[in-house]
């Protein structure tokens, strides 16, 4: 058996070197005369140990990480095309305890094969939920996906199928799957490693989603700043298309449905779903007004389910095992499994996807394991730049939709920021102002000037002047924004700011004058 | 070449994108990606072309182009490097990457070196998150950037 070597080709890794190490394997290959495949897989998120380099041996596969160029030498030294002994050495894959102590539905394959290898999909399960689903009558698979629990990933939480039941009732010549890969959360990257890591389960939960609702047609918008998600994806729907996967017959059945891949030019807001459908339509990215819902009219006015990629990603493995098998994860009213990004200032970063329930807590110091710099944690964000950041006295939270709602945040795209003692909250808050100033789309006051007089106002907070009463005057300002902004932007941008100005006080008081510290 | 004849080369390198793209439902963002990709910004020349074309007013297609940060109005440096100003990476010192950029470029952020080598740009979120500080130089990432990698990507940028 020739033996395979696989180097992610995810961004993260990318990112972290993986070129340069594989073509120092090949190079290395090439001068030992060992003949050997390399196959560019995704990432299974584990970050921290990218680029983790696997090796397929007759006892399965054996892992190494963070591999560097320089120890590419050494690890052929080492044996390890047959899983020998080096100091980067992991062994199998799914043992390492930050793998192993996942429950991972959604990113089941991510990360394990070629992306672009429709065969490797389906020998690990793919196909098998739009097989059943287009067996089924429409009614029956949004029935499916309703029981599930599954609720919508992108942050808002709502219920999937009721969504999907909307569209489907709704008559129309024409309707429309769109899925929201416009991921601009910071600390957010789970929707860009599913494109990278495993596309096919994206096109598979789109289609299962038009063949529910009766629409043909599907777009996923994904922002510029993903350039490699973007090539992945058109090359799968490419493979998807001559397979049979997408087009007038998905799987040999009556079900017409393709897709097209859009992208993004750099507006955050275009992640709101409804600016993004009017981007997609070739307009300004503004927010619409809600009534009429997307569901009603959406895209070109038409019909459209919009879901975000870890939604529509998800689908597939619920019509596949069933809507009791999936809600039989997770606590409360969220059900399923959701992938959790620890990002920022931690020690082990990555993706990683669990039931709902953990707290904060064990996210953070277990799994996480603290801080990269080795100093104590200080804030936690949680939900990108419109969520809020908890202290450690919160790390008790349940990761739960509901749960965090009850302590005035959100989990939003479920990621999380880990930011040491040495965060200044005072100039979090300010950044949370600026960046909705930045971004804003303009459509509504309370976002398109509060976030300006926002920054300005707690730019005279750091100076000293009339702290106490600028600091009503943000709070009142915040208040304003979040009832009377028309999307998450403007009405979610108070969360990062009054969960500083509430949990960290201190970082607000003017600062101490020099000569009344001696 | 004058002005004119300029204009009529943007003009007529317009047609010929957007004859490819109209086909397509939405066709404004693809074509005014289109455009950026021929030109390496987007040309005022192209936008009356554009207007014509899918029936809608210039200011229309004004408001569209200066809506999103992706489209320039002007040519941008050789190289683009866009360096992630956004919470995850600044837990772990952003602002300082920023700050050792714009001096080892000299030029602050929106800004083309004299050389027209490179142009820097803020960028707020690469899916980098669990990889801080991060950056991207054309369409290559790199992440958990040190002052060693910065130096070595100014002086690929440069080069």
């Amino acid at each position: 058996m020739i033996p395979r070597i696989y180097i992610p080709g995810d961004s993260g890794a990318l990112a972290l070197g993986a070129e340069k190490v594989a073509k120092a394997i090949a190079s290395e290959l090439a001068e030992r005369g060992i003949e050997a495949k390399i196959v560019r897989n995704g990432s299974r998120g584990a970050y921290f140990l990218e680029p983790m380099v696997e090796v397929a041996t007759a006892k399965g596969r054996v892992a190494y990480g963070p591999v560097k160029p320089s120890d590419v030498k050494s690890l052929f030294d080492s044996g390890f095309l047959t899983g020998g002994h080096h100091k980067r050495w992991l062994g199998a894959p799914d043992k390492i305890p930050f793998l192993a102590k996942q429950t991972r539905l959604t990113f089941a394959r991510c990360g394990i094969n070629d992306p672009l290898s429709l065969d490797a999909y389906k020998s690990l399960g793919g196909l098998k939920g739009l097989q059943n689903a287009v067996a089924m009558a429409p009614a029956d698979v949004v029935k499916q996906v309703t029981e599930s629990g599954l609720r919508g990933r992108g942050g808002a939480g709502f219920p999937t199928g009721i969504k999907w039941k909307t569209v489907l009732d709704a008559t129309a010549d024409k309707k429309y799957i769109v899925c929201n890969a416009d991921e601009g959360d910071s600390a957010t990257f789970a929707d860009r490693m599913i494109m990278e890591g495993d596309p096919f389960v994206l096109i598979e939960g789109m289609a299962i989603a038009g063949v529910a609702t009766g629409a043909t047609k599907g777009f996923v918008y994904i922002r510029s700043e993903y350039p490699h998600a973007v090539a992945m994806m058109n090359r799968a729907v490419e493979v998807a298309r001559k397979a049979g996967v997408l087009g007038l017959n998905v799987l040999g059945s009556p079900n017409a449905f393709d897709m097209e891949i859009r992208v993004g030019a750099g507006a955050y807001v275009c992640g709101e779903e409804t600016s993004l459908l009017n981007s997609l339509e070739g307009k300004r990215g503004v927010v619409r007004a809600k009534p009429p819902l997307p569901a009603i009219q959406g895209l070109f006015g038409k019909p459209t389910v919009i879901n975000n990629v870890i939604s529509l990603a998800s689908v597939p493995i619920i019509m596949d095992k069933g809507a009791a098998f999936y809600k039989d994860f997770g606590m409360g009213r969220s059900r399923g499994t959701i992938p959790i990004q620890i990002a920022g200032n931690v020690k082990n970063g990555g993706l990683f996807e669990a039931a709902f329930g953990m707290t904060l807590g064990e996210i953070v110091d277990d799994i996480g394991g603290g801080t990269a710099t080795g100093r104590p944690v200080k804030a936690v964000q949680v939900g990108g730049p419109l969520g809020a950041y908890f202290p450690r006295a919160l790390f008790n939270t349940p990761f739960d939709y509901e749960a965090f709602a009850a302590k005035d945040g959100l989990i939003g795209h479920a990621g999380i920021t880990v930011f040491d003692d040495t965060a200044d909250m005072l100039k979090q808050a300010r950044f949370a102002m600026e960046f909705c100033a930045i971004e804003s789309c303009g459509k509504c006051t309370p976002c398109r000037i509060g976030s300006t007089r926002g920054v300005e106002t707690i730019d005279k907070i750091a100076g000293g002047i009339e702290p106490e009463k600028n600091i009503a005057l943000v709070t009142d300002l915040c208040n304003t924004m979040k009832f009377g902004s028309l999307c998450a932007l403007g009405g979610f941008t108070p969360y990062p700011v009054m969960s500083a100005l509430t949990h960290f006080r201190d970082d607000f008081k003017p600062a101490p004058v020099a000569e009344a510290a001696e | 070449m004058t002005m004119q004849a300029a204009s009529t080369e943007i003009a007529s390198r317009t047609a010929a994108i957007i004859h490819e793209m109209k086909g397509l439902e939405g066709p404004l963002l693809p074509i005014l990606h289109g455009i950026q990709e021929e030109f390496g910004h987007v040309p005022q020349a192209s936008l009356p072309v554009i207007a014509e074309a899918l029936n809608i007013s210039n200011a229309e297609v004004h408001g569209v182009v200066t809506f999103y940060h992706d489209y320039r109005s002007h040519p941008a440096g050789r190289h683009v490097l866009k360096v992630c100003q956004a919470e995850a990476c600044q837990s772990m010192g952003s602002d300082a990457v920023a700050a050792k950029l714009q001096q080892l470029l000299g030029i602050g952020f929106h800004e083309t070196t004299r050389d027209g080598s490179v142009t820097l740009e803020p960028v707020y979120c690469l899916g980098l998150c669990a990889c801080a500080p991060s950056a991207m130089l054309d369409g290559q990432v790199i992440g958990r950037l040190d002052d060693e990698k910065l130096e070595e990507i100014v002086a690929e940028a440069r080069s």
